[in-house]
């Protein structure tokens, strides 16, 4: 069970929080102005690589905060 | 001591294992194969033993070899398989530790590992019991991400252990060499045979070289590489905090005997004794065609037995090398998976069983509902009552008196499982603008407004009353299993997305209980008991005042869940009893339960998200498309509205049906009794005592262009034909949300 770095709480064990998938896929802001293709590529295409990724954890049952870590999904060791 | 082994006894000595007293006792057979039925004895003195598997009462798969002896013992001989007896076990435990250094092992080298530690240190080994282990007889099973070991004591205790650095002592076990008969009874691993106190004469010991035990660094994903000298495998590479030392690594085992294959009886020479295999089955395997030792394992499972080929798995790679010409290293080894050895299912359950496996939520007033024979209902994690039957009555009996009271009369539910959430701070609209579909600009302080909010996708997620207490204060009610789900999904919105926002929000589901008050009578009932003004000019639909009822400070919304004149008074949780004793005590009050609720929403065609919707449904599915703002600006789920598969007309849309008989929930509905395509499905069926007559929501493709149409539902054994018509069966007008002359 991985120790995830919890920006408040320090190091605690994965099963205190919940994992949040590709980070950085900003909400587009002028949503309308976007094609149906472009909208359905923020809804449902996110990137799935061999190797470091960054990705968003949130303390579900701690602080519930929200972060971003690195993580090699080969390894699937944290790189701080 | 004494102890029977097979229905007789024999004598033991402080500290024998099993199979020492066994063996000492001459008793060097006792045991059979699994398949082939051959005569089998202790072979080793560690938890590689193939064939002296044991019961003990309702342990089973035990190892003789692990099995200190106490007196009055009685244990049966198993032929590889276990026996599952079905007995009531008191709980084990499980037990955290941290630590700055754990050894596992507690032989030469753990010692060195062990005075050598600063700071906590832990401790263990599986085999020795001395007082300086911090753990005796404890075996690490599993070696994890980030240094998490599980670790099994005397197998009635589960250690979780995180340790900044791990140490790897866990030395090497010895095999047996592949000869012919080498499953014989009496024929032990050499250093067994030296070690146990047998007749002279009794056993022999054989040696085909010393295996390092790496399963814990190959669970961790250390690299192993073939060793030639030891004719075995060995760590090789580095692995972040952990280290393997001692004859672990291979480093002061003895170089192993000369290997070739001996020529003689094939099917008699051993290579996995637990599952039976041998030479023959290998070349067997091999002549098929197999080469990955992965699939050599699934073709003869060598390996697959309890003891995960501990014994044998080397001299399968010795054995398979050579009949394919190639040396042992260049064929790998299999995958070791944990755990290293058997851990008892009550052990990884520890006390999480029954009460204890999943909490039971209940509300302040789950006594009163006990004392008046609520039968229950599980709604999340909450137990909630499904129905108050009086003495002879059944659920649709008694279903039935609280649906006419509520509609007749005055009814009371505990809704306090509702989630609620407290949304404070100078942004609070903004938050909810951008999260449901509402507008909120204009609700005013003392109104309340239904909402109903979306994933981006524009599928509905959740539904509730948005009460404004506040300029800068709402509270935001949810769906009763969606509570944790819809705090999460606001806090990621407002943390990940829009951090500018200034705003707080806090669970309050728990401090606050609620109690529906539902029926023409309820105004009448309530107006003695509050300082509210309840009239209904004073105080009008979707109104939201703060006051006092039965001398206990409330709010009250006057919302409705099933279409009839409805309070929904809101107290803190601790007071709660008094003020459902208070109303019960103030004239003739039916308690209503979840399954009364159901029908009276559906007979108004309210939907339940979750139950009429399941990710798939867009609010303009539900008929609801006026509750979706096109003058606000943007929020989650907008821009989804406007794509082409949202916005088609033939998606499934929510419909009421009036069936010839009570439908199944979740039945196909067609268009003729014959067709083969499914158009829709029902998701709601009750039987209603206001329509006199079985009825059903349905989510139909293209429904409302259907209203008026006969379709049929599938169910056990042909179909049920149904009137399909609008989704608000009862009082469509909504002429009673006002209240009526009782």
């Amino acid at each position: 069970m991985l120790l995830v770095p919890c920006p408040w709480c320090g190091d605690r064990a994965e099963l205190e929080f919940s994992y949040g998938g590709e980070a950085r896929v900003a909400y587009p802001g002028d949503s309308d102005a976007l094609a149906d293709g472009e909208w359905a590529r923020y809804l449902f295409f996110r990137a799935n690589p061999r190797g470091r990724f960054r990705e968003r954890w949130v303390h579900t049952h701690g602080c519930r905060r929200w972060f971003e870590l690195e993580r090699d999904t080969e390894t699937h060791r944290i790189v701080r | 001591m004494r102890f029977r082994f097979d229905g007789v006894e024999y004598g033991a000595r402080e500290g024998d294992t099993l199979a020492a007293a066994l063996v000492r006792n001459g008793v060097v057979g006792g045991f059979r194969s699994p398949y082939r039925g051959r005569p089998r004895g202790v072979t080793t003195r560690d938890e590689s033993e193939p064939s002296a598997l044991v019961q003990v009462g309702a342990r089973t798969l035990v190892r003789a070899t692990l099995l200190p002896v106490v007196d009055g013992l009685e244990a049966e001989p198993l032929a590889g398989k276990g026996r599952l007896v079905p007995a009531a076990r008191r709980p084990l435990e499980s037990v955290y530790a941290h630590c700055d250094v754990l050894v596992v092992g507690g032989g030469r080298a753990g010692r060195v590992a062990a005075a050598a530690a600063q700071g906590r240190l832990v401790w263990l080994d599986g085999l020795r019991d001395e007082p300086e282990l911090t753990h005796g007889r404890t075996w690490a099973v599993g070696l994890y991400d980030d240094n998490w070991v599980v670790a099994l004591e005397r197998e009635r205790r589960l250690w979780r252990i995180r340790a900044r650095r791990v140490v790897l002592a866990t030395g090497a076990t010895e095999r047996l060499p592949v000869v012919p008969d080498n499953d014989r009874p009496g024929v032990l691993v050499a250093s067994a045979a030296a070690a146990y106190e047998a007749p002279e004469g009794a056993v022999v010991g054989l040696s085909g070289g010393w295996t390092p035990r790496v399963a814990l660094w190959s669970q961790a994903r250390g690299r192993l590489r073939w060793d030639e000298r030891i004719a075995a495998p060995v760590p090789d590479g580095e692995l972040p905090g952990v280290e393997c030392v001692g004859s672990a690594t291979g480093a002061g085992l003895p170089d192993a005997p000369a290997w070739r294959l001996v020529a003689g009886d094939e099917d008699a020479m051993f290579v996995d004794l637990e599952r039976d295999v041998t030479v023959a089955d290998l070349r067997r395997a091999l002549r098929a065609g197999l080469r990955s030792l992965e699939h050599v394992k699934r073709y003869t499972t060598a390996g697959t037995g309890s003891g995960q080929g501990k014994l044998g798995n080397a001299n399968a790679v010795l054995v398979a090398a050579e009949l394919l010409g190639v040396e042992p290293g260049e064929l790998g080894t299999t995958t070791v998976r944990p755990p290293y050895v058997p851990v008892p299912f009550p052990a990884v359950a520890g006390r999480d069983r029954g009460a204890l496996f999943d909490p039971v939520r209940v509300t302040p007033l789950d006594a009163w509902h006990a004392a008046h024979g609520a039968v229950w209902e599980n709604v999340g994690q909450w137990r909630r009552p499904r129905y108050y039957p009086l003495p002879g009555e059944d659920m649709d009996a008694a279903v039935a008196r609280e649906c006419a009271a509520a509609r007749e009369g005055v009814a009371t539910m505990d809704a306090s499982p509702l989630g609620k959430i407290d949304v404070q701070g100078p942004d609070a609209v903004e938050l909810l603008n951008r999260l449901y579909t509402n507008a909120f600009d204009s609700l005013a302080v003392g109104r309340c407004r239904y909402a109903v909010m979306c994933t981006a996708d524009g599928m509905v997620f959740d539904d509730g009353v948005v009460m404004r207490v506040g300029p800068k204060r709402f509270v935001c009610t949810t769906t009763t299993g969606n509570a944790a789900a819809v705090l999460a999904w606001m806090e990621e919105w407002l943390q990940t997305e829009w951090p500018e926002l200034r705003v707080w929000l806090t669970s309050v589901t728990e401090q606050w209980a609620t109690v529906a008050v539902v029926g023409p009578g309820s105004r009448d009932l309530l107006t003695p008991l509050t300082d509210v003004p309840l009239g209904r000019d004073a105080f009008e639909f979707m109104g939201l005042r703060e006051g006092v009822v039965a001398g206990i400070p409330a709010r009250i919304c006057r919302v409705s869940f099933s279409g009839e004149l409805a309070f929904e008074v809101n107290v803190d949780g601790r007071r709660s009893l008094g003020l459902w004793e208070a109303i019960h005590a103030a004239g003739d009050v039916t308690p209503y339960g979840t399954e009364a609720m159901h029908v009276l929403r559906a007979e108004k065609g309210y939907p339940i998200v979750g139950q009429d919707t399941d990710g798939t449904v867009t609010p303009h599915d539900l008929g609801m498309g006026w509750i979706v703002s096109r003058t606000k600006g943007d929020f989650v789920g907008r821009r989804s509205f406007a794509r082409a598969d949202t916005a088609r007309s033939d998606r499934r849309q929510l419909v009421g049906l009036l069936p010839d008989a009570l439908l199944p929930e979740g039945a196909q509905v067609v268009e003729s009794p014959v067709a083969a395509r499914a158009i829709g499905h029902v998701t709601s069926s009750y039987h209603s005592v206001a329509l006199g007559r079985p009825f059903a929501l349905a989510l139909v493709s293209d429904g409302r262009a259907r209203e008026g149409t006969r379709v049929w539902a599938l169910a056990a054994g042909g179909t049920i034909e149904a009137d399909l018509v609008g989704s608000v069966l009862y009082d469509p007008e909504g002429m009673r949300r006002d209240g009526v002359p009782v």
